[in-house]
């Protein structure tokens, strides 16, 4: 709509007496829920279809005949509706008395009982007594439906939230109605079960207790939980949820609806991921040499390694990898111990599988709800539906319902391969002259293929930009493929890019300066350098190294002190043999971690830290969105959080950070970060959606929240999409940032150029990559991780643990013929760094000549094939017969 | 692999009918139906793959059909209306007498199914789906045992042409 | 007594005569020499689409499924939108309701000819005929039929070099009465399990694969040449009122000659059921008759409803019910209306698709109660029992035609059933459900 145009778009309402404004075509129940009115209902959710199945939603509609469902009617304007007449009441009466006839009514041994909508609804609208009394239906009593959810069809009630969640939102359409009338029933498939990665959203969902979780059936009756609203850093989507606990136990996890970021939605990883905080494997007091010693003891033993190293040989004698894991407040304490105290920029929290923190914060960047109204999406990344499921969704939702054209610049079928619209079939390592070339027919110049034509065609006259998913799609070449690439489409003027890269808060890590040649902020060594040296006294005086170069300087002696923040390069390294001999030959390995890992196990000194669940603070999403974590249990044993131990360190060495509380932290990130600039730590928590950095830049899209975390109607907590804000207030679109006043906050006007420091921006600038010629006689390996690897959350969560799958090739099918191989059968791969034994499988959509295989993130398999210096990995493959 | 290589070719060529291969669902059910004496969890399998769906999805869509049979049924599916025209000439006593006759019998399986569209004629009956019309239960004894023992041919248990 | 009208009452055979009069009317040859797809022919000559919409206009011809929606008026409501489709919704299956698997058995080549002159007149280039799955004979037939005419040039590309395509789909269903709903219907042609769509949209605006879709029934699409060959003025001089033509019923039961008839409306049900059927079997009495279906409320021995006119509106301005599927159904004296009414109720529960709460539990609720009324088991406030239950389906019981809470009007068909009883047979039921004990509610919390 252009301006000036003056059309009414809005249509006015009149629902039980009360006059509303509503846009034309949304539901009437949904409008009367935003005006204060409920409507009782089982089957209609508000990220789903319609499909006015229960009937409970019955209203009044002047001018239409009978009761018409209140979830299928889009509201039109003059609309008059009544939803509390005694027809309506006497309607609602008869289905909840229907809604009974065959329900067991077993609440007492229930997981629902307490939280149950049908109990609540039955309490508010229904009838006291039953009338029926023949024998209730029957079915064997729970049934698994998957390794994580078990299914009650006798207290099922038919509302089909599981069944559309199932197809519509994950296309996993692997539960449906089978038989019909009173007979119907949800089933999966026999020996087919509902392995869904977002299987746990069913179980959230469904309004009676016919679907429950294995991990929290019978652990906690839902009055005694506690709640606390929080992200979920599973990975760097960092989706909203609601975790609680019974006892100082967290017991579930639910996902709250934030329209940023997951729409309600969690993966199971995600969501079952909380049982590894409760593991017997953590590590819960400071070790020196294995020992178990006090904290001043552990503390003064690295402080006096790490001063040791700094005099006698420099700070570039130390070395720090990993802290993508920690918070923002951590990682901006480590920063500041390492580049400022001890000296050293050879800081790197990604582990050789990202990208390079020049081209990440310095590409314009997209956030996740741009997806619906872009152009077209570009794939050049990782299988999204494995490294971060939920932005899967949300990238699948914009092609199904928005029908975003999805071009697809990867080498091997991912999740969102159903739905691409124009795959252009690259060759791993082949995606830069691709984009350069799309780019060029975008720009009118002869396409150098039909699908790239074609897929410049789709996008060429939509309006809105181009949003380009961009990580590591395989961890078998080198990033210069995908850094080519991405130069290529910055080129472009109206693109965007979402950075793909995965772990819990790397972009927290990269924005916090936890990356050779940045400081906090986004911005470089140079241009932050004043600002830095005020604030922090020192700073390094050139560009450090990346994670490969750090295990390169290990392993050639340059290197003596190596601190291990949360990281396990034996297992995570893409390169194996490099990772090995960087560890054997290092001096001294200082681990900062939870768990016992391969690679920290030869630590000198371990210091025990908190998790998730256990701390506060805030964490940053691939989106650049800074929100808070919610603190639900007291750790145990005597573990600290990771920022203390920055700053007990620093005053070791003598720095006193003056930190007392964890805000204080946000606050000083806030002060000195330029990126920060006009944030604080009040400003996050009152932020409904976070705080997308750089602040100045979007502070008019911050809303601030009026109440706290909306747990439904009636208590019904895990039913009714969870709000993280208090919706009863009515929204009045003309204020929705509240200038004034919100929990004592005040948003003040923020000049990007009043912090005197220009905010980094990538230069495109790739260094060239030369890949070897193919050999017929080898398969190019495309390496991705998958979402149950054997990571530490799968290992420590043991409702996740049995979910791990081996390793498998996945080659095309006239590859398996030439190669002679049947599906499942063992191969010996080898390259030119090693050599391993993995079961084949001839995969539809696998190009010719390439090898798919995952990344098991245990340090064996891929990793050791992988030459982190070569641009591509070639493999010889051989059957074991 | 279910589906005989012919029957395999008439799928392809009753999914290439329609627009979208998900209309193909029924008719394949059918041909797999016909070719198996029942619809077998192998031949949902193989018509998801044939027309791109899940299996689970085939699973729901057939259940929702009566003529569909998900367990085996024998050679000779008998169904006899007792709908309110039946019901008031002699369907009933036609079904009882069937059941009662066929009821240890693998080949023929007996099922009441509601109106076959044959009031004129009632009581009526179908053996896979042709039909027999103004019957006696003796009458219908004697049709079922002519196809029992050849003299009658049947169509596929899910009324396939002979 | 009920007594015949006396008069001469014939049939008016416009649809049926083929059918009547042709020794194996459903080959080719034969139907082809009766004059099958002349009128087909003449139309692709004279290459007016538009006069087929007049004529069919004029004609009044309203469909003849049950919801007697004018077929002129729902092409007229198709969007500009191409590729649209005709369906032709042969799924019969209302409890005795027979007279369109008469017409696909017997005169296949009528239909096909009707399918090719309405997709002419809207546009269409692929038609699917959807036939009920238990129709494996009349499946054989149509199937042959439209191979036939494809082979002598009626069906298929450039139809008689008019640069006219016209695909046609034969599509089987499985058992399921639910998708003689139109939009179940469209539903089951996409694979899927049949359950009715919530409108709007409309099938016409967005049906089958979401685009524009007319839906007839068998006996419709089979008119519409006959319309064509009389001319719409002069097929709109038969009939009464608004009701025009004549329409295919299907009357069984306790009738001397049940079967088809083809029967021009304003015909009295007098007449239809003794003189055109000859009275009841051994001339017993009436006791009552479903005048349109099983759908809606039943008619019973008196004058008013004995001379009450075939006529789709007079019907239900009158007396509540409607003419619904075509289907008669006669009951004698002898019959218990308990009886039929818990067997629709088990019909009704055993087909509802499962969508709607009142449907899906209730009209299994309604079968178990009328099942115990009927079968000696009846208590004595069971009556009021399933008005109160049929009442959280269909919340006026008692009011013709029924209040719908579903998405289809499946879930209410059974209430109508248990409103008959209440209205014409209450002392019996009484009477009937006597000696048994009064229930005891049960808590439900």
């Amino acid at each position: 709509m252009t301006a000036g145009e003056a059309t009414k778009t809005t249509v006015t309402v009149t629902i039980d007496g009360k006059t509303i404004e509503a846009q034309p075509g949304e539901l009437l129940i949904k409008v009367a829920q935003d005006h204060g009115i409920y409507i009782p209902r089982f089957c209609w959710h508000e990220r789903m279809k319609p499909v006015g199945m229960c009937r409970m939603c019955l209203v009044e509609v002047d001018g239409i005949r009978g009761l018409p469902p209140a979830c299928t009617m889009p509201v039109n304007d003059g609309m008059v509706c009544r939803t509390d007449t005694d027809a309506v009441k006497s309607a609602q009466d008869g289905v909840l008395e229907l809604l009974l006839i065959n329900h067991p009514l077993d609440c007492p041994v229930c997981d629902r009982g307490g939280e149950c909508p049908l109990q609540d609804t039955t309490l508010a609208f229904g009838p006291g007594e039953s009338r029926f009394v023949e024998e209730k239906r029957h079915f064997e009593k729970p049934i698994p439906i998957s390794d994580l959810v078990l299914l009650d069809r006798e207290r099922c009630i038919q509302c089909a939230r599981c069944t559309r969640f199932a197809d519509e939102v994950a296309g996993d359409p692997l539960i449906t109605f089978v038989d019909r009338g009173d007979h119907t029933q949800v089933l999966n498939f026999p020996d087919d079960p509902f392995a869904s990665y977002f299987s746990g959203n069913v179980v959230q969902i469904c309004p009676v207790g016919a679907l429950t979780a294995k991990p929290y059936r019978f652990k906690a009756r839902p009055w005694d939980l506690a709640t606390v609203e929080t992200s979920c850093t599973t990975c760097a989507v960092q989706c909203r949820g609601a975790v609680q606990s019974a006892s100082n136990q967290i017991v579930r996890l639910l996902g709250v609806d934030s329209d940023a970021i997951n729409h309600g939605w969690l993966c199971d990883k995600g969501r079952y991921g909380y049982e590894h905080v409760h593991s017997d494997g953590r590590v819960l007091t400071p070790r020196v040499d294995g020992d178990d010693v006090s904290w001043p003891n552990a503390l003064d033993t690295v402080a006096d390694i790490l001063r040791s190293a700094r005099d006698l040989h420099g700070g570039a004698t130390v070395a720090m990898l990993g802290g993508a894991h920690g918070t923002n407040e951590g990682q901006y304490a480590w920063a500041r111990l390492m580049k400022s105290v001890v000296g050293t920029d050879h800081v790197d929290a990604q582990l050789g599988d990202g990208l390079p923190a020049e081209a990440v914060l310095g590409l314009p960047r997209a956030q996740i709800n741009d997806l619906d109204r872009a152009a077209a999406i570009v794939l050049l990344g990782p299988d999204l539906k494995e490294e971060l499921p939920v932005l899967f969704l949300r990238a699948k939702r914009a092609a199904l319902e928005h029908h975003i054209p999805i071009i697809d610049l990867s080498a091997a079928p991912h999740g969102l391969s159903p739905y691409v619209t124009h795959r252009l079939d690259v060759a791993p390592g082949e995606q830069g002259p691709a984009a350069e070339a799309f780019v060029a027919a975008l720009g009118g110049a002869g396409a150098r293929s039909d699908a790239i034509e074609a897929a410049a065609a789709a996008v060429r006259d939509r309006a809105g930009d181009i949003v380009v998913i961009v990580g590591r799609p395989s961890l078998a070449e080198r990033p210069e493929a995908t850094l080519q690439a991405a130069a290529a489409l910055a080129g472009l003027t109206n693109v965007r890019f979402l950075s793909a890269l995965r772990r819990a808060n790397v972009h927290g890590a990269l924005e916090a300066g936890l990356a050779p040649g940045f400081l906090p902020g986004r911005v470089t060594l140079d241009s932050g350098r004043a600002r830095f040296t005020e604030a922090w006294g020192a700073v390094p005086a050139q560009r450090g190294l990346d994670a490969e170069g750090i295990l390169r300087a290990c392993a050639d002696g340059k290197v003596h002190v190596l601190v291990l923040v949360g990281t396990d390069p034996l297992a995570d390294f893409p390169d194996r043999v490099l990772a090995q001999k960087a560890l054997d030959t290092v001096g001294t390995v200082i681990a900062i971690d939870a768990f016992e890992t391969e690679s920290n196990r030869r630590a000198k000194v371990y210091l025990p830290v908190t998790l998730w669940g256990e701390q506060s603070g805030t964490v940053t999403n691939l989106e650049g969105r800074v929100q808070r974590l919610g603190r639900k249990v007291s750790p145990l044993g005597v573990v600290l959080d990771d920022w203390r131990v920055a700053a007990e360190l620093a005053l070791r060495l003598g720095v006193d950070f003056d930190f007392e509380l964890v805000d204080e932290v946000t606050d000083e990130i806030a002060r000195v970060a330029p990126a920060w600039s006009g944030g604080s730590a009040a400003l996050v928590r009152a932020a409904r959606d976070g705080v997308v950095l750089p602040v100045a830049e979007h502070r008019d899209g911050i809303v601030l929240r009026r109440g706290g975390l909306s747990l439904g109607s009636d208590d019904a907590v895990s039913w009714e999409p969870i709000k993280p804000d208090d919706e009863k207030v009515p929204a009045d679109p003309e204020t929705t940032i509240d200038d004034t006043d919100a929990d004592g906050v005040e948003l003040t006007a923020v000049d990007p150029g009043a912090s005197g420091t220009e905010l980094h921006v990538w230069d495109r600038v790739v260094a060239d990559h030369l890949r070897p010629p193919r050999d017929n006689y080898a398969l190019r390996l495309v390496v991705g991780r998958t979402l149950y690897d054997a990571g530490r959350v799968v290992e420590h969560a043991p409702s996740l643990a049995t979910l791990a799958r081996p390793a498998e090739l996945r080659v095309a099918a006239a590859d398996a013929q030439r190669l002679g191989v049947t599906n499942g059968e063992s191969v010996r791969l080898t390259s030119g760094r090693g050599s391993i034994t993995v079961a084949v499988r001839a995969t539809r959509g696998v190009q010719p000549g390439c090898g798919v295989l995952t990344f098991a993130a245990d340090g064996r398999g891929a990793a050791e094939l992988i030459d982190a210096s070569a641009a591509v990995t070639d493999v010889r493959v051989e059957t074991l017969r | 692999m279910t589906f005989t290589a012919k029957n395999l070719e008439r799928a392809h060529a009753i999914i290439a009918q329609y627009p979208d291969p998900h209309s193909a669902i029924l008719p394949l059910a059918h041909v797999a139906q016909d070719q198996d004496g029942w619809l077998t969890n192998e031949a949902m399998a193989e018509i998801a793959e044939l027309v791109g769906t899940s299996s689970a999805d085939v699973q729901g869509v057939c259940s929702f059909y009566t003529m569909y049979k998900r367990r085996p049924c024998g050679k000779l599916v008998v169904s006899v209306c007792t709908n309110v025209t039946c019901l008031v000439v002699g369907g009933p006593e036609v079904l009882h007498h069937l059941e009662a006759r066929y009821g240890a019998d693998d080949d023929v399986f007996v099922e009441e199914v509601e109106c076959l569209a044959a009031c004129g004629n009632a009581p009526a009956m179908q053996v896979n789906y042709e039909y027999h019309e103004h019957l006696t239960p003796e009458m219908a004894a004697a049709i079922v045992d002519d196809y029992k023992s050849g003299v009658l041919h049947a169509r596929g248990v899910s009324g396939g042409s002979k | 007594m009920a007594v015949s009208s006396g008069k001469d009452v014939r049939e008016t055979r416009i649809v049926t005569r083929r059918l009547h009069d042709v020794a194996n009317s459903w080959t080719y040859d034969n139907a082809r020499a009766d004059g099958a797809y002349e009128m087909w022919d003449e139309v692709l000559r004279r290459a007016d689409p538009a006069d087929i919409h007049a004529q069919v206009k004029a004609s009044g011809l309203r469909g003849r499924g049950g919801a007697n929606f004018p077929t002129a008026v729902k092409w007229e409501s198709l969007p500009d939108v191409f590729p649209r489709y005709l369906v032709i919704n042969g799924d019969e299956g209302e409890p005795s309701t027979f007279k369109d698997r008469e017409i696909i058995e017997k005169d296949p080549h009528a239909l096909v000819e009707g399918v090719c002159i309405e997709a002419y007149a809207c546009k269409i280039n692929k038609a699917f005929i959807y036939l009920r799955g238990e129709f494996a004979l009349g499946y054989d037939r149509v199937v042959q039929a439209v191979a036939d005419a494809t082979a002598n040039g009626w069906v298929g590309q450039n139809i008689k070099g008019s640069g006219f395509d016209l695909d046609i789909v034969v599509h089987r269903g499985a058992g399921a009465y639910i998708c003689g709903d139109e939009s179940a219907l469209i539903e089951s042609l996409e694979g899927k399990r049949g359950m009715p769509r919530i409108k709007p949209p409309l099938p016409i605006h967005a049906g089958v694969y979401a685009k524009p879709t007319v839906v007839n029934n068998v006996e419709t699409a089979s008119t519409i040449t006959h319309i064509m060959k009389m001319g719409g003025e002069e097929y709109a001089k038969l009939g009464v009122g608004r009701s025009t033509g004549t329409r295919v019923a299907a009357i069984s039961g306790h009738v001397k000659n049940p079967g088809i008839y083809e029967i021009e409306f304003g015909m009295t049900f007098r007449e239809i059921i003794f003189d055109l059927c000859g009275g009841l079997r051994d001339d017993r009495e009436l006791k009552f008759f479903l005048p349109g279906g099983a759908s809606f409320q039943w008619l019973v021995n008196c004058d008013e409803h004995l001379d009450q006119i075939y006529d789709i509106d007079d019907i239900s301005a009158k007396l509540g019910t409607t003419l619904g599927s075509g289907a008669i159904m006669v009951y004698d004296d002898t019959t218990d209306p308990l009886l039929v009414a818990w067997r629709l109720a088990k019909f009704y529960a055993h087909e509802s698709c499962g969508t709607c709460t009142p449907c899906r539990e209730g009209s299994g609720w309604i079968e178990k109660i009328l099942y115990r009324m009927s079968h000696g088991l009846g208590r004595p406030d069971d009556m009021d029992l399933l008005l109160s239950a049929s009442a959280n389906v269909s919340p006026d019981v008692m009011r013709a035609p029924f209040t719908q809470t579903t998405i289809c009007p499946l879930g209410p068909s059974p209430v109508s059933a248990v409103a008959s009883l209440q209205k014409y047979f209450r002392a019996e039921v009484d009477a009937a459900c006597a000696n048994q004990p009064t229930l005891i509610p049960v808590s439900a919390t």
